[in-house]
């Protein structure tokens, strides 16, 4: 009895976190998007949404952005994740690549716009081997490439943890019983790494979805995505009732993502 | 003799500093149950691997029926491994680990059901297609993992302690299970085992291992019979072993006193080892004893009494009968002349065969 109370106790400070940063917010954007300009209940902010072409533009920039960052990170990482797991001092290598997260998002960012600009360091080597100077902030490859790299550390992660709960035996099993190369990571490696994949695209997919430093900073706001348009909403046009139902999509969005990917415990998934 | 389906020549192979095989060579009859036993680090397992392909040999060459395969991938070997830790795709079920090897083929649909359903029978697994790996007992994932490996019909079999993992009960029975699948399917099987009891129970022949070398192979009953040295007749089932000298042939004296013996062909008195299996000793009254022993203690083991004693010179000895008798009592203990073996110390197995060629006759 007494250590169900202590039980309950230890679990107060966590509730209180949940209430206050994840539940209470979240209902306060549910209660401000139906409300208008002039604090009226109203639907309208969801009838603009849907019937505006402008928004509905956004949502799939959006989606489309958050899924070519998602694309261009995997393809890195997961060939990159291999790779660390059959590396020798692999926890080392692994740090290395961790290390990038530690440093705040926007110093990088503003470190990437050091390095884009017209005199930057890309543009020099540009110089050098003879292109010339190229516009290279401001454009969508640059929102995209410091997108993926800023994502890659949260991607490989997944991914490596994956590859090392996969046992050499099942690779050399799949090699004698015939299969080749590439048929082992196609039947063996790829669907027991798959939950990591999976766990990885949920974590870098749905933070893509919302990027609106990035699109500011490093993309000059030539992509605007719904993070741009709720930041937008609530810092200047003060819309906060509009800015609150783009965030309810935006929530909405993500939790489809999550179902859609979230299925590794069912069959098919690589349980130790 | 018929080509052997494998031949390993002067087979070597090191990991750093560490050599796990010193010049190995071996042949391998088709279609019989070899084993190699040994205690772990012995490079059994290694051996096994240079035949499936999932090592290279630094030197040597290894042949399979006939050709040479030091650099044919594991995947193009007419082998397949029944692993340690069974190796069950874990997001296949039974059907599909099963079907493996045969869907990377051009195999029709039809035909892999049938064949399928075939495997799964001959290890006693009919119905259990669709059970997922995670839904399968030990003993049943086992045979899963054979039923994945004899679908390929492959020329030989190899099995790599697969019987590790299961309690005793079970592993006595998947013994005669694999004895007799192996008779009926009349593929080779390579079977690598550090339990004793396995490695005599369900072989043709045995290789026993140590330190990277074969130290001794034979019969199961030759290996037990006549061990080449002290390690083989320690790591081979219980036995007294003792220092003596060869008086001359078929004379033997240890433990001080002369006994009549069935070795020959050695140098007069050449300081030897003589091993005494306990279940040759046979206790009896002091009187008619060759030794006479004080009882120290005793362990029933179920089928037998397993007895240690010390003679009057201090010397142990294990003794297994099948009547109990009681502790510090002083009894005599017998044994014919057949039931002592001697061994040379340092002889090779060539050496020690050839020796037992020139007095064994008629055997």
């Amino acid at each position: 009895m007494k250590s169900k109370t202590a039980n309950l106790f230890y679990f107060i400070p966590y509730s209180l976190w949940l209430f206050l940063f994840v539940v209470a917010p979240v209902a306060l954007i549910l209660y401000n998007s139906f409300l208008d300009i002039n604090h009226h209940f109203t639907l309208a902010n969801y009838t603009t949404f849907f019937k505006s072409g402008t928004y509905l533009m956004m949502t799939l920039n959006s989606l489309w952005y958050a899924l070519l960052i998602t694309l261009v990170t995997l393809l890195i990482s997961y060939p990159t994740a291999y790779l660390l797991s059959h590396l020798k001092h692999k926890q080392l290598w692994l740090l290395l690549i961790i290390l990038p997260t530690w440093i705040n998002l926007l110093l990088k960012a503003y470190a990437f716009i050091g390095i884009f600009n017209q005199t930057g360091v890309a543009n020099q080597f540009l110089s050098f081997i003879g292109v010339g100077p190229q516009q290279l902030l401001f454009t969508n490859f640059s929102f995209i490439f410091v997108a993926t790299y800023i994502q890659i550390p949260f991607m490989i992660m997944p991914i490596f943890n994956a590859m090392e709960d996969l046992n050499q035996s099942y690779i050399n099993a799949s090699h004698d019983l015939g299969a080749t190369n590439w048929q082992t990571f196609r039947r063996v490696i790829w669907p027991m790494t798959l939950p990591g994949v999976k766990a990885g695209v949920q974590t870098v997919f749905i933070p893509s979805l919302s990027l609106f430093m990035l699109t500011r900073l490093i993309g000059g706001n030539k992509v605007i995505t719904l993070g741009t348009a709720i930041e937008e909403h609530f810092l200047i046009t003060m819309n906060w009732g509009m800015g609150s139902t783009i965030g309810v999509v935006l929530i909405v969005a993500m939790v489809i993502i999550m179902v859609l990917t979230g299925d590794a415990k069912s069959r098919g998934g690589f349980q130790k | 003799m018929a080509q052997p389906i494998v031949k390993l020549n002067h087979v070597s192979k090191s990991y750093g500093d560490s050599t796990v095989l010193k010049d190995i060579n071996l042949e391998l009859e088709a279609g019989k149950f070899y084993t190699l036993l040994g205690p772990s680090g012995s490079g059994k397992t290694t051996i096994l691997q240079t035949i499936s392909g999932f090592t290279s040999v630094d030197a040597g060459d290894v042949y399979f029926d006939g050709q040479r395969i030091n650099e044919l991938p594991p995947n193009r070997r007419k082998v397949n491994t029944v692993f340690q830790d069974y190796a069950l795709f874990p997001n296949m079920n039974v059907f599909d680990n099963v079907a493996f090897g045969l869907t990377l083929q051009n195999v029709k649909k039809a035909e892999i059901t049938r064949r399928v359903t075939s495997a799964l029978k001959s290890v006693h697994l009919n119905g259990y297609g669709n059970r997922e790996i995670s839904e399968l007992s030990g003993g049943q994932k086992q045979r899963v993992a054979i039923a994945r490996a004899i679908i390929m019909e492959p020329k030989m079999l190899l099995l790599d302690e697969p019987l590790s993992a299961l309690d005793a009960k079970l592993r006595r029975d998947m013994q005669y299970e694999l004895r007799e699948l192996q008779q009926r399917l009349g593929i080779t099987f390579l079977f690598i085992t550090h339990d004793q009891e396995e490695a005599l129970a369900m072989s043709d022949e045995i290789f026993v291992m140590n330190d990277g070398v074969i130290l001794q192979s034979g019969t199961p009953v030759d290996i037990y019979d006549e061990p080449i040295n002290h390690f083989v007749a320690n790591f081979i089932g219980e036995s007294n072993i003792l220092n003596g000298v060869m008086r001359e042939d078929y004379v033997v004296e240890f433990v001080g006193k002369r006994f009549e013996c069935e070795d020959a062909g050695m140098r007069p008195n050449e300081p030897v080892e003589v091993v005494m299996r306990p279940e040759d000793l046979t206790i009896t009254t002091v009187e008619n004893g060759k030794l006479v022993v004080t009882i120290d203690t005793q362990l029933f083991r179920g089928d037998y009494y397993e007895i240690a004693a010390t003679d009057d010179d201090g010397n142990e000895w294990l003794i297994h009968s099948t009547n109990s008798v009681p502790d510090n009592s002083r009894v005599g203990v017998t044994f014919a002349p057949n039931d002592i073996h001697v061994m040379r110390f340092n002889e090779s197995e060539e050496d020690f065969d050839a020796r037992l060629e020139t007095y064994e006759t008629d055997d």
